[in-house]
């Protein structure tokens, strides 16, 4: 057996600490309300987080190419609100379509300024989150977006039917996490992303065109956030302006909680899936426990900063520094 | 006051990293008034010396003696505190900062509240201004200022304390022959103030004009000391290098094949001008230089890495245009970056990942890497190389630099490229490895590659070279066959000196 000193609790603790929370999280929540472990609020728990999930799963792909996508709460909005006002103009089948042509040409903006132009990823997705809000509203001139005939729709489907029991937004969620998981692990593609994110000057001594792949990660992230824009139109077949409002804070501490570093070159898919199941089971704890849906907004940001926190403590192998 | 009593005195220092003795038992002694040359190659542990010295990094043995009392520098400000002050090569400024603050840095007299004093900042920084006799004063932006006035800066912060040793460190690197007259009167007036005065340089000539006394280390050993009056180039020179060189070694005794690359009056902007040379398969061509001669710009440009303000470059007899590293790699061009870190490799992931990088792309079998394509390659050339890795999921960052640099050339090697650029092949390499990746460089030209090797060190570039050009300033001052080079002609070629210039 080791010896426990207090050196190796502490590198201990910031190695696993994100666990332990969790774990010490989950049996609280399991204390307080019985409910939390029910097969059917576990169930709802992963089908609600989809939406988060398949967002994540994109952003996950922008984190390992060494930039940040601020903007996909927003441009989730976008997406739900401009699918929801085609569908009564020209028919789900032509609206969906549309939909996702209009959010990959956003993306692709987005992957022009980073990519190409090498504009800093924050600044331009900070800004993005609020043009492309503008844009929204401008679409729908401020007012929500609902269908005229909710029961006479088959895009319902997408976030209400079930296949086989399963609810659809989670196969969906799941078909998407295993594709792009194997675009990511077994492609070249996948290599060369983690190659631009590890070290971008190698990556370019080497032969890789960075622009092009930095490019690719927005567009994958723009095509997640239609996917997830989708899920939301068609459970809710009706939306705010701001229905992703805050969603991309989520994301983000999603994607940290499964450990990609914000440096960029690590994380996988699977493990961003686990950091959004993470999430999704707290704030679905602090409901149970009967505290205000609000509190889960600074209890996101406190997981991020403790997220943060470990993964720097866990590469210099203590929790505190006295020096830079 | 005795005269002959050291300023600082080094005695026995041994400092060793993991794999490497980097100064293993150096004695060393600065008088007061004298400027004392430190020379040595490029990783003879000159830069080492002088963070133990500057409390930068702890020896593992020794002692260091500042006016013979046995002292410890645990950290750079020890080091100020007893006198022992550093004139860095890379200026440590804040440009948005005036003068008077960079001085006083961290150190500003203050008022009650925690308020900057400001006349007497300015007082004293103009103080110590007037000793160094420049034109600026205390309020001025330093990033307003030249790079040598930004040097006197660097110098003004030496003088805040009442230096015992001032340590220079390639001072002159960046400035013009008119700052260095300035410059060499500071010193001299440091001098006459009994300062003792640590010189690093490579350049003979300044060496030979300011200094009294050369001590010189190689391979990590101190190898004496000469009154600079009785020596000359040639001994300062033969104790660096040490042995005398066997260039018989450096003869190809295999065939040459046809020329494989040309390059025709290429210049790139002020970063080197007129560049003309060519190397043939089988071959090595060698370049030498001092850091900045502009011989990394030029790989860069042949790699599409920059664009050649004019002249020309000849793959196999036919012009090419390279835009990007992308078509250099498709022409059969591939560089070995100076820095192996930055550049070369990515050091989270593994071995395997990093050799097959540039060539991912084409390892596939339908839409996936072909695991059995990447581990083909990575063991053929980790044998071929003898790369020393626990497996190929070792993650790159935890091999030695000699293996690391190996993972480098063996992800060109099996490219197949026509061209293979290697800068600083042994930068950071212990001695074992450096040997081998000579012995490396010199089986590929055997097997037909033509190759160039970018090197700030002598030994090596005359050990691996068919022929070397030497590089001054961004020209190229002599191209030097194996029977013709001399380490003192190309000392002098390197230092600018025209010397014979006999073709």
């Amino acid at each position: 057996m080791t010896v426990l000193t207090r050196q190796n609790l502490g590198s201990f603790l910031a190695k696993q600490g994100i666990l332990i929370a969790f774990v010490l999280f989950m049996i609280g929540f399991a204390m307080v309300n019985q409910r939390f472990i029910a097969m059917d609020n576990i169930s709802g728990v992963i089908r609600s987080s989809a939406i988060l999930g398949v967002i994540a799963i994109g952003v996950t792909f922008v984190v390992i190419g060494g930039n940040l996508d601020l903007s996909v709460g927003s441009m989730m909005s976008f997406s739900t609100i401009v699918v929801l006002d085609l569908h009564d103009k020209i028919g789900p089948g032509l609206a969906i379509p549309a939909m996702f042509a209009l959010t990959l040409l956003l993306g692709a903006f987005i992957g022009f300024l980073v990519g190409y132009l090498k504009l800093n990823s924050l600044i331009v997705t900070l800004g993005m989150l609020s043009a492309i809000h503008g844009l929204t509203l401008t679409w729908s001139g401020g007012k929500n977006m609902d269908i005229a005939d909710k029961s006479g729709t088959w895009f319902s489907f997408f976030g209400q039917d079930r296949i086989m029991g399963i609810p659809v937004p989670i196969l969906i969620f799941a078909l998407l996490a295993a594709v792009l998981a194997m675009v990511l692990s077994r492609t070249s593609f996948g290599r060369k992303v983690y190659a631009v994110g590890g070290n971008g000057q190698a990556a370019t001594f080497s032969g890789i065109p960075r622009a092009r792949i930095v490019f690719m990660t927005y567009l994958i992230s723009a095509f997640c956030v239609a996917v997830a824009g989708l899920l939301q139109a068609s459970r809710s077949l009706g939306s705010q302006n701001t229905v992703g409002q805050g969603l991309e804070l989520q994301v983000l501490a999603a994607v940290i909680l499964g450990g990609a570093s914000l440096l960029g070159g690590s994380g996988t898919v699977f493990k961003t899936v686990i950091g959004v199941l993470i999430l999704g089971f707290i704030q679905n704890g602090l409901l149970l426990a009967g505290l205000d849906f609000y509190v889960q907004y600074m209890v996101t940001w406190a997981i991020i900063i403790l997220a943060v926190w470990l993964d720097i403590a866990a590469k210099r192998g203590h929790l505190w520094s006295p020096i830079a | 006051m005795n005269d002959l009593q050291p300023v600082l005195r080094l005695e026995g220092i041994v400092k060793t990293f993991p794999g490497v003795r980097a100064l293993d038992g150096v004695s060393f002694d600065l008088r007061p008034g004298e400027v004392h040359a430190l020379m040595g190659e490029n990783g003879a542990g000159k830069s080492t010396l002088m963070k133990v010295l500057g409390g930068v990094l702890a020896p593992n043995a020794g002692q260091i003696y500042v006016a013979e009392k046995p002292v410890s520098m645990t950290n750079p400000q020890a080091a100020k505190a007893l006198g022992v002050v550093f004139i860095h090569q890379e200026l440590s400024l804040a440009g948005e900062l005036s003068v008077a603050e960079n001085i006083f840095l961290g150190e500003l007299p203050l008022k009650s509240f925690g308020r900057v004093d400001w006349k007497k900042l300015y007082a004293d920084t103009d103080k110590i201004l007037k000793t160094l006799n420049v034109s600026f004063n205390a309020r001025t932006r330093v990033g307003d200022l030249s790079i040598a006035n930004q040097q006197m800066v660097e110098i003004g912060r030496a003088l805040t304390v009442d230096p015992r040793a001032v340590i220079f460190d390639e001072p002159t690197a960046s400035l013009t022959d008119a700052e260095k007259v300035v410059l060499f009167e500071v010193i001299a007036d440091l001098q006459t103030r009994g300062v003792g005065i640590i010189y690093i340089s490579h350049r003979m000539e300044e060496i030979f004009k300011i200094t009294d006394r050369i001590s010189v280390l190689r391979d990590g050993q101190y190898r004496g000391t000469l009154n600079t009056a009785e020596t000359d180039e040639d001994k300062v020179t033969q104790l660096m290098i040490g042995r005398s060189l066997d260039l018989s070694r450096n003869v190809s005794h295999h065939e040459m094949g046809d020329i494989a690359l040309e390059v025709r009056g290429l210049s790139c902007g002020h970063l080197f001008e007129d560049v003309s040379f060519n190397v043939r398969k089988g071959e090595v061509l060698g370049f030498y230089g001092l850091v900045g001669a502009g011989r990394t710009e030029i790989a860069e440009t042949i790699f599409g890495l920059r664009t050649p303000s004019a002249g020309q470059i000849l793959l196999n007899g036919q012009e090419v245009q390279i835009n990007s590293p992308i078509e250099a790699i498709r022409l059969g061009i591939a560089l070995v970056p100076e820095d192996r870190k930055d550049q070369g490799l990515v050091l989270g992931m593994n071995c395997k990942d990093n050799m097959t990088l540039p060539q991912i792309g084409r390892l596939t079998k339908g839409p996936f890497v072909s695991d059995r394509a990447e581990l083909a390659i990575f063991d053929k050339y980790r044998d071929k190389l003898d790369i020393r890795t626990p497996g190929w999921r070792q993650s790159v960052g935890n091999l030695s630099g000699g293996n690391q640099q190996k993972i480098v050339i063996g992800k060109w090697l099996s490219m197949h490229p026509e061209v293979l650029i290697v800068d600083e092949p042994t930068r950071g390499i212990d001695v074992g490895s450096k040997s081998e990746i000579h012995n490396l460089i010199r089986d590929l030209a055997a097997q037909g590659f033509a190759v160039i090797v970018i090197s700030s060190e002598m030994p090596e570039v005359l050990h691996v070279s068919d022929r070397i050009v030497a590089m001054f300033a961004g020209r190229v001052m002599r191209e030097f066959t194996s029977e013709d080079v001399t380490e003192d002609n190309l000392i002098q070629a390197i230092s600018g000196l025209t010397g014979d210039k006999a073709a």
